[in-house]
Parts: structure tokens; C-alpha cells; sequence
């Protein structure tokens, strides 16, 4: 069976990989681009700890097939950091102490990264129903949230 | 907030203080390597053939067609794996090989019974469903009740119950009774002004971690092999895989990857014998990665169960006696927690007369594995459901009840010992002292409070400390990090040896690079393995001072170490930093490098009080958490943010326990909602902050005060949460979840 060549911008590099056409998203990012910091929780995607930014929209690339991402636009939690900096979310998240065992925080950068894209000064209501796509078992969301407060306030004050 | 004891200056410059931690950068980059991650040259990807029976005898499974298949490089059935009953093998290690891969008799659907590893993911899959197995499908029981009932089916020829005097002559799918008692219960409830029975259920739940299981196995032409997997203990690991493939520990060395979250689920292992011997059969590595359905349907979750529990109080609110009766699901084998939830479930209280009795029952589910504070939450609900009702009755303050019974030094536990210093009155004062005790309440809210108690565990550790040439530190321990122990590591170090946290990486090694380490669980690690940290830090700072006595040419009682440098008692020499005696190392002895091992003693035992405030839609059933305080007595917090972590996370998933998630079965044995869409955990938009208070009554036991923070937050709220419920709108839970259909239901009966 030939392959199918996807072309796409990956973390703002113009990226080519070859790829099934029902391979997910997900798993073109891992085993094809050798990008990991999406992680599979379900499959499903009701978890989010595969969520990426395609064309800026917060997507669990567990339920895009590889080829949808043609011509397309991904961010993942690799592409987040500005070089030598770190994002001020990651800042936020490794200050507020906001992962434990960290398999989620991937997912709940970039879903976080989406909000404060569209919504610089969210409430606490706001945040809350705006990860509630992304499931975290260890840390009860409040230092996920309060992570996401501060990054707001620090995006609002270099802005 | 935090509540400490006695001395609020410690004194310490790291211990207590909030740093990042070591491993963090790497997980908000995306660096961090879980057990998915590793992909090796020409690795293979595995996949298991799963039972969709509930019970069944396994006639033949037929491989030829998929070992027939393209891209198909080996298959594997229980046929590849040793006979630990011919063998002679003991019943626990029997039952772990029997649940790793099936033999002659599938147990719970969801059982493994082949698997194939073939060059993709979805070869692999094809060749799963081309192997052709016969069942001889047998009756099944799903509940303790259909387990226990008079002719039920057996999943166990021959199981006779332990524990029973005389013992039964028929077997039974009961494998063991526990019995504790003190007292004369007719008495006690004999001299109570108030007395509540009531009985109680609850179903099985899932330890719910994000990361499903997963493993990669090399194994070499000279049959040793590398195991990479996530777990909460690699050495445990170690041992059960060899056991199951009938090894020597010393062939197989595995690497921990970081881990998704275990919460006690992560300690048994499932998919790891069957990487290795796939690995071994194809000559080539395997990955093997569950899906999210199969983390559901075979591995974890905590018992479902049956209680029953009658108490008596005064009218001044003290207990006079308590009955408690617990029958817990053990899923396929014997080992439900119910041993641990009967010394858990009255260790809050100070009582003369009880009773308790468990039984571990065998039921088609699988197997349960530890799931935070194992057992202890179960029987807290029914125990503190029936407090709150007596306190309610009395019209006493529900603290203050809890005060008048508290366990405290001294106390002679229902289990037996005399307990050292506790800290569970300083959580109920540290609630009944917070402003959200006094928060006033709207329409159809409610306050419940409830308590809780877990031991706590020491076990086995093992630590080394090298001292590099420039005088930072590597600190190497074999605990698996789950929630930042790397940093407590890091931070009692540094204060040990008086040096600046930065200057100090730990690190979490292999099965060959550090001595053996006993499972992340029991909130151990800070405790055992950080006892092991600080003892090889004292002898690094023993060979310091012989290295500084040496340089100066005087007696080592001469030299005191302070402030992470060698200083000369009568000051007649300048100070000699960690870096300079580093430096020179090579003239004083060689490099600087110690190690502990030991079996950690006096182990603090936990206490948390926790206060829900709830409202229910009376129209709906929907709960909402209003507001919710925990207190819970840390010992010492090393690292106070991770502290809070524990405990915020601890309640989170007790409010998952007490308002939403179950195991769903169908009559056909069948588990129906194996997906998180199905089987709901509490995401950000259900809870509010989580308020936390960090009691510190020091352990006298440890260096730093230290007590396991890990489990005991979990056991206290779904009381807690069932006690604000009955304020709120005046039904008594008796069954968890207490879901909105549940919750009308029991308003429809009221009224």
C-alpha cells in the first residue's frame, strides 16, 4: 500500500511526512515527525492530553486523520517556548507547582494557550469550562488554574 | 495555610521552602519520556487477545492463522509461560501469572489469552482477531451478594475460606475473613442513649491515571533482556515479570520511564511478561501500549463492596460500641483491601468495644489493585456516614463528636498497636478553627465533615550521593517520581548538606545502577527513601570532615561541618567549601560518593478532616461543590506545594468517587462505560479551589518530621460528601456514587 505525502507547518516548520490515510493526527506527530509531546490518555478524545493548535483551534489530534492536516497550521507543546523561553504558561505551571506526574500538562498548555490567545483576561469560570476537555487525575485543577491566572496576568503585562 | 505544632521556626533554610522542581522543565516542554515514548530500531508493536466472557474455560485458542499472517512475527498464549501450579509455585505468585495471561480458565472479560507482535500497530491488530479461540462459557457473579450466594458459581475449584474457625468444608468464592474485636459489644450498646445501623454499598472504582499502561521489551540472542516501562516500582516490576516468566531477577533489567500517574494501579504489572517473552520469541524489541478500554476492562480498580455498620453513642457523644461488617469484591483472585479498610475503618476512635469483621470475596471483574489508601475510604464512608447520623441525633457538633472519640498517643488502635503521636485533633481543630467552618450556607447547601486514618508504609530503600568535582551533588534514588518526590529529595539534601537546592540533581535510577527500592506506594518515598537520601548525605558529610582533617592535618573532632563547608573548630584555618574539598578529592581519598540502604522504621501514620459544602438541585439531583477545606497532618511538608498537590488531588478524586464514577456491568458480565466519556472523572469545571491546611506534628521517627502525605486525603470525602448531601436535603446516601438519578430517587422515597 503506497503512502500518502502530507506537507504542513509543524511548530513554524515546513514539515513532510508520509502517512496511511486512517493514521491519526496523534500518531503521525509521534511516530512519523518523532514529535512525543502529545500524548494518547484515550483515543477517544475525551481526555485532551493529545490537544494541539491547528489553525490556531485547540484540536485532539487523536480524532484528526493525518492527511486532514495538509496545508494546515499545527502547534504542539514543543512548538510553545520562544527559543531560550519558556512560554509564560510553562513559567506559570512550573512556579504554581500545576503537574504532578506531568502527563496532562502537555495537553493542558496548549488548551490553555488557545483560551488566552482568544480571551487575555478570562475568569475563573471561564478557564474552568475552557480545559474541561482535559482530564487531570493528580492535582485536583486548582494549581492548573491558578498557573493560568498568573500567565494571563503576565501575558497582560508584556502586551 | 499552614498549622504547625509547637515550633513554627524550624530553623531550616530548603525543607518547606517552594522551589521548581528538578524533572519540571522537561514536562512543560514535552521532553519528558513516558512509557509510550521509547522507539527502539526495528521494535515491533504488540497487541493482546482479550476475553469478551466474564467466565469461561478456555477449550483451544488456534494461532495458526495469525502466525500465518504478513508482517506477524510471533504469538504468544499461557502455553509460553511456566505452570507456577506444577511448579509448586505460592497462591500469590500463581495469581499473578494466571492474571498476566490466561491458562485454562478466563476469570473476567477483559482477561489476556494471546498476544501477537507483528511490524505495525495494525497488522497487529488484524492478527489478534485471525487467532481462533473455543470458550466453554460458565456462569458468572458480578456482586459480593451473587458471589456468596448458596449455590453460586465457583471461580476457584476448591477455594476454601481462610481465616474461619471451624474452617468450611465446602468451597466458596470467599477467600479469607478478617476479624478484630476488643470489648463486649452487647455492653457498649447496652449503655448508648442513641444507636444507628445501616448498610451501605459502593462500586468498583478506577485509579483513573491519564497514562494508559505501557511497556517495551529488548531481549537478546543470550536471553537477557531490558524492560522499559512506566510503573510505580521498577524493581517490583523486576520481580513479578521473572516470576511470571519463570526467570532469575538478574536477567532482566528494567528502566523506569516517567510515569502518568499510578495512585496505587501502577504497582502489578500486566503487559510486561508478555513484551519480554514476545521479545524473546520474534528477536526483536515490542512495544506494548493498552488502550484506554483495556485500562478499564483489566487492570485496577478498587473494590465494590457491602457494609453493614451499627454504632452506639451517648448523649455527652461518646462511642460505646461499634459493629462493622465488611464484604469487599476482590476481582478475579483473592486480595481485595478489605484487611486494611477493617484497621482503617474505626482508627479514628478511641473506642473499648467493637467489632470488626471483613471478607475478601472473588467476583468475574478484574482483578483490583491498590487505589490510594486501599480500602480505607470504603469503610470511612459508612463509618463516618454513621457518625454524622449519631452527631445529628445527639445534636452535637460533628467535630466535636470527633474530638470527644479522637485517636491521639496512646490510643490503642484497633488493629492492635498503641499509636505513637498522631496529629488527628490538630485537623479537627485546624477545620473547626477555619473561617469556611463559619461560611454561611444558601438554599439546599449543605456541611458534612468526616475524618479519616491511613498507616502509612516504610519498606525497603535504597539511595546513593555522589559528590562531583566541582561540589554539586547527583542524588540517585530508585523511587519512581509520580507527583515531585524528585524534589524532595533534592531539598532535604540540601539542607543535610547545607548547600544550595540548585546545586543538587536527583535522579531516578535502573534496577542495575542503584540498590533496591520497594514500590512508589503507601506514601512512602518522602519517608523510606528519603530517610536513605539523608543517611548517605551524613556519611558524605563524615568523609568531608576526615578530607578537611587531613588537609589540615587535625583530629576529625576537630572539624564541624556548617553551612556546607568543612570549618575548623578553633578558626585557626579559612573554611573549606563542598567545592574545594571536591576539587581536590583525588589527594584525600578519591571521589566522594555514599550510599543507604535500609528498611525505614517508624513510619508516621496519617490523619485528615475534610469539610464538604454541597448543593443539590432538588429538581435534578445534580450536586455542586460549593466550597471544600482540607486539613490533614503532613508530619513535616519538604516541599509544602506538592504537599497541597497531594491533598487537592487526594479530594478530587474523592468527590469523582462520591458523585459520579462506577463500574458499569451488563447482566452478560460485560463492562459498559470503558471509556472516559462513560466513566466520569471530575474535570476543572466540577470542583471549585480546593482549601488547603498543612497540620505538621512532626515524626519524632524521621530526620525531618516527615509523614506520607499521598493517601489519606482520599479517604475522608465521600462522607464528608454524603454527610453535606443529608445536610442539604435531608436523605441519607447509603450507595455510592450518589448520582443525580440516585440522589431523586432517594428524594422521591422521602417524600
Amino acid at each position: 500500500m503506497s503512502r500518502r505525502h502530507v506537507n504542513c507547518t509543524i511548530n513554524g516548520d515546513s514539515t513532510d511526512f508520509l502517512t496511511e490515510d486512517f493514521t491519526t493526527l496523534l500518531n503521525a506527530l509521534r511516530d512519523e515527525v518523532g514529535l512525543m509531546g502529545a500524548k494518547e490518555g484515550c483515543g477517544t478524545g475525551d481526555c485532551g492530553a493529545c490537544s494541539v493548535l491547528m489553525d490556531g483551534h485547540v484540536t485532539c489530534s487523536c480524532l484528526i486523520f493525518a492527511p486532514e492536516a495538509e496545508g494546515r497550521t499545527i502547534v504542539t507543546v514543543e512548538g510553545l517556548a520562544d527559543h531560550t523561553e519558556l512560554h509564560p504558561l510553562q513559567q506559570a505551571f512550573l512556579e504554581n507547582a500545576a503537574l504532578q506526574c506531568g502527563i496532562c500538562t502537555p495537553g493542558f498548555l496548549v488548551a490553555a494557550k488557545a483560551l488566552l490567545d482568544r480571551n487575555p483576561d478570562p475568569t475563573e469560570t471561564e478557564i474552568r469550562y475552557a480545559l474541561a476537555g482535559n482530564l487531570c487525575r493528580c492535582t485536583g485543577y486548582d494549581k492548573i488554574i491558578r498557573a493560568v491566572q498568573d500567565a494571563a496576568e503576565q501575558l497582560r503585562a508584556n502586551a | 495555610m499552614t498549622v504547625t505544632e509547637d515550633n513554627p521556626n524550624t530553623g531550616y533554610k530548603w525543607v518547606g521552602t517552594r522551589q521548581i522542581r528538578p524533572d519540571g522543565l522537561d514536562k512543560v516542554t514535552g521532553k519528558a519520556r513516558f512509557g509510550a515514548d521509547l522507539v527502539l530500531p526495528g521494535m515491533l508493536h504488540g497487541r493482546v487477545l482479550r476475553s469478551p466472557h466474564a467466565h469461561a474455560r478456555i477449550v483451544s485458542i488456534d494461532t495458526s492463522d495469525a502466525e500465518a499472517m504478513e508482517g506477524v512475527r510471533a504469538v504468544i498464549t499461557g502455553a509460553d509461560f511456566p505452570d507456577l501450579v506444577e511448579a509448586g509455585r505460592s497462591a500469590a505468585d500463581i495469581a499473578v501469572a494466571a492474571n498476566a495471561m490466561a491458562r485454562d480458565k478466563v476469570l473476567y472479560e477483559g482477561h489476556p489469552v494471546a498476544a501477537v507482535a507483528a511490524t505495525t500497530r495494525e497488522l497487529a491488530a488484524a492478527a489478534v482477531k485471525a487467532i481462533k479461540v473455543t470458550y466453554e462459557v460458565l456462569g458468572h457473579v458480578l456482586t459480593v451478594d451473587e458471589a456468596m450466594a448458596d449455590g453460586a458459581p465457583l471461580l476457584h475449584d476448591g477455594m476454601i475460606t481462610n481465616g474461619v474457625d471451624p474452617k468450611p468444608e465446602t468451597p466458596s468464592n470467599v477467600a479469607a475473613k478478617t476479624t478484630f474485636e476488643r470489648g463486649d459489644l452487647d455492653k457498649g450498646f447496652a449503655e448508648a442513649d442513641m444507636v444507628v445501623e445501616r448498610e451501605f454499598t459502593t462500586k468498583p472504582v478506577h485509579q483513573g491515571y491519564i497514562e494508559p499502561h505501557a511497556a517495551v521489551a529488548d531481549c537478546g540472542q543470550d536471553g537477557r533482556a531490558t524492560l522499559w516501562c512506566s510503573s510505580q516500582g521498577h524493581f517490583a516490576m523486576r520481580a513479578y515479570a521473572c516470576t511470571v516468566l519463570g526467570w532469575d531477577t538478574g536477567r532482566l533489567k528494567v528502566i523506569p520511564a516517567e510515569i502518568g500517574g499510578g495512585f496505587g494501579g501502577k504497582t502489578v504489572i500486566y503487559l510486561e511478561p508478555l513484551a519480554v517473552r514476545l521479545s524473546q520469541k520474534a528477536g526483536r524489541p515490542v512495544k506494548l501500549v493498552m488502550d484506554r478500554d483495556e485500562v478499564f476492562r483489566a487492570t485496577g480498580p478498587t473494590s465494590g463492596s457491602r457494609m453493614k455498620v451499627k454504632m452506639g453513642m451517648t448523649n455527652e457523644g461518646r462511642i460505646t460500641a461499634a459493629h462493622v461488617w465488611l464484604a469487599f469484591e476482590a476481582g478475579a483472585f483473592p486480595g481485595s483491601p478489605v484487611g486494611a479498610a477493617s484497621m482503617c475503618a474505626l482508627a479514628c476512635y478511641d473506642l473499648e468495644n467493637f467489632l470488626i469483621e471483613g471478607y475478601d470475596v472473588v467476583v468475574n471483574k478484574p482483578r483490583v489493585a491498590a487505589y490510594r489508601a486501599p480500602g480505607a475510604p470504603i469503610s470511612a464512608f459508612a463509618v463516618e456516614s454513621v457518625v454524622d447520623e449519631l452527631a445529628k441525633g445527639i445534636g452535637m457538633d460533628p467535630i466535636d463528636v470527633r474530638l470527644a472519640n479522637a485517636a491521639k498517643e496512646g490510643t490503642q488502635a484497633p488493629y492492635g498497636p498503641k499509636m505513637p503521636r498522631v496529629g488527628l485533633i490538630e485537623t479537627l481543630e485546624a477545620i473547626k478553627n477555619h473561617p469556611n467552618y463559619q461560611a454561611e450556607l444558601g438554599p439546599n447547601q449543605g456541611r458534612g465533615v468526616a475524618c479519616g486514618f491511613w498507616f502509612n508504609a516504610g519498606m525497603n530503600s535504597s539511595a546513593t550521593v555522589h559528590v562531583n568535582e566541582d561540589g554539586t551533588v547527583t542524588v540517585v534514588t530508585g523511587s519512581p517520581d509520580i507527583g515531585g518526590s524528585r524534589q524532595s529529595m533534592a531539598l532535604m539534601a540540601a539542607e543535610t548538606l547545607g548547600i544550595a537546592y540548585d546545586r543538587i540533581r536527583p535522579v531516578v535510577a535502573d534496577t542495575e545502577t542503584v540498590g533496591f527500592n520497594d514500590v512508589t506506594g503507601g506514601s512512602r518515598v518522602t519517608l523510606a527513601t528519603g530517610a536513605a537520601v539523608v543517611e548517605s548525605c551524613e556519611k558524605v558529610i563524615e568523609s568531608l570532615r576526615e578530607r578537611a582533617a587531613k588537609t589540615w592535618d587535625c583530629e576529625v573532632d576537630e572539624v564541624e561541618w556548617v553551612d556546607g563547608q568543612a570549618q575548623r573548630s578553633d578558626g585557626s584555618q579559612p573554611p573549606l567549601s563542598l567545592g574545594d574539598l571536591a576539587s581536590k578529592a583525588g589527594r584525600t581519598g578519591g571521589p566522594i560518593s555514599a550510599n543507604a540502604s535500609l528498611n525505614a522504621r517508624g513510619v508516621g501514620a496519617g490523619y485528615s478532616t475534610q469539610m464538604a459544602d454541597i448543593e443539590v438541585d432538588p429538581e435534578t439531583g445534580v450536586s455542586r461543590v460549593v466550597r471544600y477545606t482540607t486539613a490533614q497532618d503532613a508530619g513535616r511538608a519538604i516541599s509544602p506545594q506538592y504537599v497541597e498537590g497531594q491533598f487537592q488531588g487526594g479530594v478530587a478524586q474523592g468527590i469523582g468517587w462520591a458523585l459520579n464514577e462506577e463500574y458499569v456491568h451488563g447482566s452478560d458480565g460485560r463492562m459498559q462505560n470503558q471509556s472516559f466519556l462513560d466513566y466520569r472523572i471530575p474535570v476543572a469545571s466540577d470542583l471549585p479551589m480546593i482549601d488547603t491546611v498543612i497540620v505538621e506534628v512532626p515524626n519524632p521517627a524521621h530526620p525531618y518530621g516527615v509523614r506520607g502525605v499521598g493517601e489519606v486525603g482520599i479517604v475522608p470525602p465521600m462522607a464528608a460528601v454524603a454527610n453535606a448531601i443529608n445536610g442539604a436535603i435531608g436523605v441519607r446516601m447509603e450507595a455510592l456514587p450518589m448520582s443525580p438519578p440516585s440522589i431523586l430517587a432517594a428524594v422521591n422515597d422521602q417524600s
